[in-house]
């Protein structure tokens, strides 16, 4: 009798943890859409990562340099690369996210025409940057600069906002797994970004989605690149650090 | 003096509010039960099925953040349903229901809808009209 109860409890102590499990928005989605990500040849967004494979070896700006002048092949020198962002931006002494890092070099380094947020140009970029990291685990920097940062990040992820007084952790932390409506909450890892959605019938980035929830609350989004955006890019790859990198996604 | 502390204590946590909820009516026309229905279908307006599920057989997606809403019209009376739908913070504090009939203490609301009220007086009584119809448990 003692050994089936000491079994049941170890059980049950198991299917808890099991349920605390972090899960990528991958798991809960219907096959054919899970099938849409896992190959290549089905997965829309390879079309603006073999647009970014051009723009990253294609001459610009006064000096005719392309990316791969300074950077070599991308296979290489980008591996792991947007597995480890946002970073600490030595320059401007603040954190940066990957496409505000590939905007910099266009306009710093490369002298070209600045490649706004959201533009198909950045997308397709940031893309095929982020394919270098594919399967390779989220690695955020041990950089100690960067944890007030996260901090702010994860006060803003708790705080209640918009018409509907909700915070990103009440739907993604308490009520992960359940049904809004039709959508199953997602546990809102930044895994697969950018990515293509289904329902924008294209490709958009982390902050996209981000402004999406906020506009869900009747919120005021914060703007594309905002402090407050980083810093919650920042505590979300926290949060999903060693869970495996995606890019490029498919959602629904 | 001490011994006054337990009462106090009780008398915060049991306050009239909460153990009658809002007898008073917000407005003086009776609600109207079949615009309360259709309120709390539409997902721009009443957002209830959002997080509940309820007798609504011809609404396919409801949620399940919340409790169903079938019975709710014999577990609870009319009071506490309206303190419910104006502000169920002041039953639960961790509630994530949002307060339908009250503006203030929001954050970072959009621009358009700063100081608006998600439900008119009117609507949430057409609401807790429909709400008390709710009779039977689901099966
Ligand atoms: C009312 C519930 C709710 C709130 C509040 C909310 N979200 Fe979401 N979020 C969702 C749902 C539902 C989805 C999945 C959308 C879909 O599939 O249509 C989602 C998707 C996401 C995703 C995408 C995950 C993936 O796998 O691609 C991220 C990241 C995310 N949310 C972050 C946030 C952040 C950060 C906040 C706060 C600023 C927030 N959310 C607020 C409901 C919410
Ligand atoms: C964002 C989620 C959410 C939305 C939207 C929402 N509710 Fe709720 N509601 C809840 C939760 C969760 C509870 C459970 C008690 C609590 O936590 O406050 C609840 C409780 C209730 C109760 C008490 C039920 C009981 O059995 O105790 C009623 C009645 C109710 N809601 C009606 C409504 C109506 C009507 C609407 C729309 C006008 C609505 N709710 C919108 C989340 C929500």
């Amino acid at each position: 009798m003692r050994h089936v109860l000491a079994l049941l409890l170890a059980l049950q102590c198991l299917t808890a943890a099991l349920a605390q499990e972090r899960r990528s928005g991958f798991d809960d989605m219907a096959r054919e859409t899970q099938a849409m990500q896992r190959e290549d040849a089905a997965n829309p967004a390879m079309l603006w990562v073999d647009e970014g494979a051009a723009i990253w070896s294609r001459p610009a700006g006064a000096q005719g340099l392309s990316c791969a002048n300074c950077h070599g092949a991308a296979e290489a020198s980008m591996a792991g690369i947007a597995a480890r962002y946002p970073a600490w931006d030595e320059g401007r002494f603040t954190a940066i996210d990957l496409a505000g890092r590939i905007a910099q070099c266009r306009e710093q380094r490369q002298h070209a025409p600045a490649l706004a947020r959201e533009s198909e140009g950045l997308l397709a970029l940031a893309a095929f940057i982020g394919l270098q990291s594919r399967a390779m685990p989220l690695a955020p920097p041990a950089d100690g600069r960067l944890q007030a940062t996260r901090a702010w990040g994860e006060a803003l992820y708790r705080q209640r906002r918009g018409q509907l007084d909700l915070s990103c952790a009440q739907c993604h932390d308490d009520n992960a797994g359940r049904r809004l409506a039709g959508s199953t909450i997602p546990q809102a890892h930044p895994t697969a970004y950018p990515l293509y959605r289904l329902e924008w019938q294209g490709l958009g980035s982390l902050q996209r989605r981000l402004r999406g929830c906020m506009s869900g609350v009747r919120a005021e989004p914060f703007a594309y690149g905002a402090a407050e955006m980083i810093a919650i890019e920042a505590w979300l790859a926290q949060r999903a650090a060693g869970m495996a990198v995606e890019t490029p996604g498919v959602r629904p | 003096m001490p011994s006054l502390k337990p009462l106090a204590l009780l008398l915060a946590l049991a306050g009239p509010a909460l153990a009658e909820g809002l007898a008073e009516p917000l407005t003086a026309m009776e609600g109207d039960a079949g615009r309360g229905r259709a309120i709390i279908a539409d997902r721009s307006r009443g957002l209830c099925l959002l997080c509940h599920s309820g007798p609504f057989p011809e609404e396919r997606f409801q949620g399940n953040l919340a409790p169903s809403l079938a019975g709710v019209g014999a577990r609870m009376s009319a009071s506490e349903l309206r303190l419910r739908l104006v502000d169920s913070r002041r039953v639960n504090p961790e509630s994530i229901m949002p307060a339908y009939h009250r503006a203030e203490g929001l954050h970072r609301v959009a621009p358009a809808l700063r100081g608006r009220m998600l439900l008119q007086a009117q609507e949430i009584e057409d609401v807790l009209a429909f709400l008390l119809t709710l009779r039977e448990e689901s099966p």
